[in-house]
C-alpha cells in the first residue's frame, strides 16, 4: 500500500532550485531512507512532507504530495492538521523548555485532542513506554526536559510526536548528535515502530540506511537518481553515480 | 619611553572602568550619611510610617507613608499599563511584524526612549489632565491615574526593547519543534515563545518599574502633589521623587528637612536597587 506519493515535485528557495521533478512512491508501515552528499535536497524533500519548509521565506514549491490519497499541496488543506498527522523529529533534540510530562502532552493540548487528566495521563505514559523511556523518567515527569541526556532527549521527541497519534513520522539525521550506542538504540526504536507507522528517514551515514530502511532514495544536486529496495540500492545499483556513493567514492 | 606610556594608558583606562563603581558607592555614602543624620533626630518608625508630612510646621513632621503609597499607585498603575501594551508589542516586532514594519517601529520605539521626561509631562499636563478631568468628571484632572499613563509611556520603550531581545533570543528549534506538533502560530507564541522568554520579559519589565520609580519630572507635573494618602487612582497624590525636587531648594543645607530629603532618597535608592537587582538576576538567568 502506498501511503505517500510524490508527484512531479518541485522546490526553489527563491532562485535556487532545490528539488527537481521528484516522483516517488512511499510504502506503508516500512522504513524508507533518503541517503545522498550534503546540500542534495533530502531534508528539503523530508521537509516538503509536512510542510515545515512554509516557514521559511521564499519557498516556492510545484507538483504534488499525496499523503493518504489527499494533496497537501492543495488549496483549503489545513497545514496544522497536515502537521498532525505526519509527525517529524529533528536532528537535534528540541526538547521544549517545560516539564517532560507537558512536552509529552503538548501535541493532545494544541490539537484539541483530549482535555481530560487521565486520557492525557494514560496517553503519555503510553507514548513514553513506546520509545522504552517510562522506566527511566517516570519520576522526573514534572522536571525541565532539558535535564534529560542527549539520548532521552530524542527519545521524548519521539515520544511526543507518537503522542498524537500520526500516521506517518519524519526523522531528520536523528542520531547525528548521539554517540554510537545510543545510535543503536534509537535504530532498534524505529525497528519496532515501523508495525505501526510509515516512517522516512534521512541520514547521512549509509550503514545506518541499510541496516534499517526497507527502501532507500539516493539524491544528488535536487535529483532523485535511483529509488529501489535496500538490498538493491547497496548491492547491486542500477545508476552508476549510486554506486560511486555507496561504495564511497564520493560523498 | 613606549613603556611608560603603556603604563599611563592602562592606568587611565582603569580609571575609567572603574569609575562607574565610584560614583555609585561615593553617592551611596553620601545617602547613608545624611539619612543616618536624620534618624538620629528623627525616629526610623515614625519617617516609615507617618501619615503626615509637614516638614515646615512646628514640630515638623516627616511621615513619608502618604508618598511612598503616592510612588505605589503612580507605579502600579503605569506597570499595569505598560507590561501588556509592552509584551505584546514586542512580541508583534518579533514574531508577527515583516522586516520593513518590524525596522520602522523598532526605531520609533527608541525614539520613543529619547523624549525628556520633561516633555511627556508638559504634553500630559495640556492634554490629557483637561481629558481626565472631563472624562471623569473629577474635580482636578492632576491624578495619580494621569500621572499612571504618562509614566506607561515612559516605560514603554525599555519593556519593548528588552522583552523583544528575549522573545527573539529563543531558539527557531523550539517554534519549529511546536509548529510541526499541529500547534497554530497563536499557540506556539503563547506556550512555547513566551515560557521560554519569561525570565527575559520580566527582567524588561522590573527595569521599567525601576525606571518608572525614579522618574521624577513628568510625575510632579501631572499628579497634583497632594501629600495624602488616596483612596482611589483619580486623587491626586505625591510621589517621593517630586517631593525630593520641589523641596531641596527651600531647605537649609544641613538641617532637619535637608537630611529628610536625603532620607526619602535612601529608600529610594534602596528599593530601586532591589528592582535592578531582581532584574539583573532574572537576565543572568534567561542568558543561560
Amino acid at each position: 500500500m502506498e501511503k505517500i506519493e510524490i508527484k512531479n515535485f518541485n522546490l526553489w528557495y527563491t532562485d535556487f532550485h532545490a528539488l527537481k521533478n521528484i516522483n516517488m512512491k512511499v510504502k506503508e508501515k516500512q522504513i524508507t531512507a533518503m541517503i545522498g552528499p550534503s546540500g542534495c535536497g533530502k531534508s528539503t524533500l523530508l521537509r516538503a512532507l509536512n510542510r515545515i519548509n512554509d516557514t521559511i521565506e521564499g519557498v516556492r514549491t510545484e507538483g504534488e504530495i499525496n499523503i493518504g490519497g489527499k494533496n497537501i499541496y492543495a488549496d483549503g488543506i489545513d497545514v496544522d492538521s497536515l502537521r498532525r498527522n505526519v509527525g517529524m523529529v529533528f536532528q537535534r533534540p528540541n526538547p521544549f523548555p517545560i516539564s517532560v510530562y507537558n512536552n509529552v502532552a503538548f501535541g493532545l493540548q494544541v490539537n484539541r485532542i483530549e482535555s481530560k487528566k487521565s486520557v492525557i495521563d494514560q496517553t503519555v505514559r503510553e507514548s513514553l513506554e513506546a520509545v522504552l523511556l517510562w522506566d527511566d523518567i517516570k519520576d522526573k515527569l514534572k522536571k525541565s526536559a532539558l535535564e534529560l541526556s542527549l539520548e532521552q532527549q530524542q527519545r521524548l521527541c519521539i515520544a511526543r510526536v507518537i503522542a498524537v497519534k500520526p500516521q506517518v513520522i519524519l526523522l531528520d539525521e536523528p542520531c547525528s548528535t548521539l554517540d554510537p550506542v545510543a545510535n543503536q538504540r534509537i535504530e532498534e526504536l524505529m525497528m519496532q515502530l515501523k508495525e505501526k507507522y510509515t516512517i522516512v528517514i534521512v541520514t547521512h551515514n549509509m550503514h545506518q540506511a541499510a541496516r534499517i530502511s526497507d527502501e532507500t532514495a539516493f539524491m544528488l544536486l535536487g535529483d532523485l537518481i535511483e529509488f529501489d529496495k535496500t538490498d538493491k540500492i547497496f548491492t547491486n545499483p542500477s545508476q552508476k553515480q549510486t554506486d560511486d556513493y555507496v561504495s564511497g567514492r564520493f560523498g | 619611553m613606549r613603556r611608560i606610556i603603556d603604563f599611563t594608558i592602562e592606568k587611565i583606562i582603569f580609571l575609567c572602568g572603574i569609575l562607574s563603581i565610584v560614583f555609585v558607592v561615593l553617592i551611596f555614602g553620601f545617602l547613608l550619611k545624611e539619612g543616618f543624620a536624620f534618624f538620629k533626630d528623627y525616629n526610623i518608625v515614625n519617617f516609615v510610617s507617618g501619615k503626615f508630612w509637614y516638614p515646615t510646621s512646628d514640630p515638623a513632621q516627616f511621615g513619608i507613608l502618604s508618598l511612598i503609597v503616592g510612588s505605589l499607585f503612580v507605579t502600579v498603575g503605569a506597570t499595569i499599563i505598560a507590561v501588556p501594551l509592552g509584551v505584546m508589542s514586542a512580541l508583534y516586532i518579533s514574531e508577527i511584524a515583516p522586516k520593513g514594519v518590524r525596522d520602522v517601529l523598532k526605531s520609533f520605539v527608541e525614539l520613543m526612549a529619547a523624549i525628556p521626561s520633561v516633555v511627556i509631562g508638559f504634553v500630559g499636563m495640556v492634554t490629557l489632565v483637561p481629558l481626565v478631568r472631563t472624562l471623569f468628571d473629577l474635580p482636578t484632572g492632576l491624578t495619580a491615574f494621569s500621572g499612571s499613563i504618562m509614566l506607561a509611556f515612559m516605560a514603554m520603550p525599555t519593556i519593548v526593547s528588552i522583552s523583544e531581545d528575549a522573545i527573539r533570543s529563543v531558539p527557531w528549534s523550539y517554534k519549529e519543534g511546536a509548529l510541526a506538533l499541529g500547534a497554530t502560530r497563536w499557540q506556539m507564541i503563547r506556550r512555547i515563545v513566551l515560557k521560554a522568554a519569561m525570565p527575559g520579559i520580566i527582567a524588561a519589565v522590573m527595569l521599567g518599574i525601576g525606571r518608572v520609580i525614579g522618574e521624577t519630572m513628568a510625575v510632579m507635573m501631572i499628579t497634583g502633589n497632594a501629600a495624602h494618602i488616596p483612596n482611589t487612582i483619580f486623587e491626586p497624590v505625591r510621589t517621593m521623587t517630586a517631593t525630593i525636587a520641589a523641596e531641596m531648594g527651600e531647605t537649609v543645607k544641613g538641617g532637619l528637612h535637608y537630611r529628610a530629603l536625603f532620607a526619602i532618597g535612601l529608600v529610594l535608592f534602596i528599593i530601586t536597587f532591589i528592582v535592578n537587582f531582581i532584574a539583573d538576576l532574572l537576565l543572568g538567568k534567561s542568558k543561560k
